[in-house]
């Protein structure tokens, strides 16, 4: 019964996916509402994707020095692990479960309401394919931005172990610097943004998927929206494993 | 004009809500639906316009079948229709003068100072000249239907479609609205389709009356004929109301 229903589910998600992705009625259109996604979704998420990353970072390395660094460990370990954690798992993986939360509700909650006050049927009656003109931009736009994000991510918790080593004065930040230069793998860079990329799919199209089909009013709205989160980020958790194993 | 031939719908959970209607909606007048809640008549427009699939029957546009009809052939109809919902179902997230240009902006190669020349004649047409850059959460509910109207007109429609466009608004305002539904039915030739339980819409603007009761076609007629008609149904539905009573009483 259970397995049904997702099967179910998993159908009607491919149907809707088949819908967004179908040819644009006026790429203009929709090019004017991918920039207004990437900037919604993307730009407006650098500040707590900064702020989440630096406090990481800066708790990372901590985290390591005071607790698994001894007289038997290099002094480079901090800042070895502060990079490899940010860069393989933190700036990708866990921030877009960060961001699963406050994109993926604001996605839910848009379309969903958008449903319940007929504007989907408006725009269906109008002759637009609703499901690519209000899905698409914020698939794109967020894939577009999501590489940026992490990179910033990235960048803002490395400064976050300086700031520790500078204002906290835990470990000298040469010590700091020649642990994030020690044995740097470039590939390990270009996975978290590709792992990126599909968590960026998953946060975007699994909530545009709970928000198209509410049914009901605002209560239902309000249940898309918090099924949507956990959805994702459930996925997001999963598909982290596969991706990781492919990708290592 | 539009012809429904023995349409049916049944729902998944086996309630037939519509049992088989037909008739004709002749273009350039204010056709009504009217019925009781739950009379079927949300779920014979969501039909007509395609939101929901008749399970048999016709629907025909002048000879075109909707039902049969290919994705890309509904989709090219769909640009010739104009809808106002009972929530007037404006974008609230772009301003009135916006909302009324989307249809253009999506659809005409116009320039863009052509589809905003149109959009504010629209916009005159429903007397909303100076709300264009106001968004629809800054407006009234009249206004809000007045932009929906304003919309659904921009691209010329040959099918105008309303549902209860007269909801949750106050008598003058109703009338307004009828008055403007009216108004451009006529002057664009359109077949329009209004449904209503108003019966004061029923009575200034209902050139063809329609009365859905259970899911069937109980009676048809004009605003002069259904006064007089003797379908107990649609007596018990049109003299509901005391002031509609009175009103029979005067006449005898």
């Amino acid at each position: 019964m259970l397995l049904s229903s997702y099967l179910h589910a998993l159908g009607r998600y491919l149907i809707l996916m088949g819908r967004v992705f179908s040819i644009p009625e006026r790429f203009k259109m929709y090019l004017r509402q991918y920039i207004k996604e990437m900037i919604k979704l993307g730009t407006d998420s650098i500040v707590i994707v900064l702020i989440v990353s630096f406090f990481i970072g800066a708790v990372i390395c901590i985290q390591i020095k005071v607790n698994i660094e001894s007289a038997w460990m290099p002094h480079w370990v901090s800042g070895y692990v502060t990079r490899e954690i940010m860069l393989l798992e933190f700036s990708s993986s866990i921030m877009c479960l960060i961001l699963s939360g406050k994109v993926g509700s604001n996605i839910a909650t848009e379309i969903g309401t958008m449903r319940v006050t007929q504007q989907i049927d408006a725009l269906e009656i109008m002759g637009v394919n609703s499901a690519s003109y209000l899905i698409l931009p914020k698939i794109a736009g967020m894939i577009t931005m999501m590489p940026l994000l992490v990179i910033l991510s990235t960048f803002s918790g490395i400064m976050g172990a300086y700031a520790a080593a500078y204002i906290g004065h835990i470990l000298t930040p040469a010590h700091l610097t020649e642990g994030l230069q020690y044995d740097f793998h470039p590939w390990f860079f270009w996975m978290g943004v590709v792992k990126s990329l599909f968590f960026a799919f998953i946060i975007t199209s699994v909530p545009a998927y709970y928000g198209y089909r509410v049914e009901g009013g605002s209560v239902e709205v309000g249940k898309a929206s918090t099924d949507a989160v956990v959805a994702s980020s459930m996925l997001v958790l999963f598909s982290d494993i596969f991706l990781t194993r492919l990708l290592s | 004009m539009i012809q429904l031939i023995d349409v049916k719908k049944t729902f998944d959970d086996g309630k037939t809500v519509l049992k088989g209607i037909s008739t004709t909606f002749e273009a350039g007048k204010t056709n009504l639906i009217i019925g009781q809640s739950g009379s079927g008549k949300t779920v014979l427009m969501k039909c007509i316009v395609g939101l929901f699939e008749p399970s048999s029957g016709q629907i025909l546009y002048h000879d075109r079948d909707f039902v049969t009809m290919n994705k890309k052939d509904r989709m090219l109809l769909r640009r010739e229709m104009g809808m106002i919902f009972q929530s007037a179902a404006l974008f609230d997230s772009i301003s009135v003068l916006e909302n009324v240009m989307f249809p253009l902006d999506m659809f005409s190669y116009d320039s863009y100072k052509e589809r905003r020349r149109r959009a504010q004649f629209c916009l005159d047409r429903v007397n909303l000249s100076d709300a264009g850059e106001k968004f629809p959460g800054e407006i009234s509910g009249g206004m809000q239907k007045r932009v929906a109207i304003a919309r659904a007109i921009s691209l010329n429609p040959k099918y105008l479609f309303c549902d209860e466009p007269n909801s949750g608004l106050d008598p003058k305002t109703s009338l307004v609205i009828d008055e403007l539904i009216h108004s451009i039915t006529q002057e664009y030739g359109t077949t329009t389709i209004i449904n209503t339980h108003d019966m004061n819409s029923v009575m200034g603007i209902g050139e063809h009356i329609i009365y859905i009761y259970e899911g069937n076609r109980e009676w048809e007629g004009t605003k002069d004929e259904v006064m007089t008609s003797d379908n107990e149904n649609l007596n018990s539905f049109i003299f509901a109301s005391d002031l509609f009573r009175k009103i029979k009483d005067a006449n005898k």
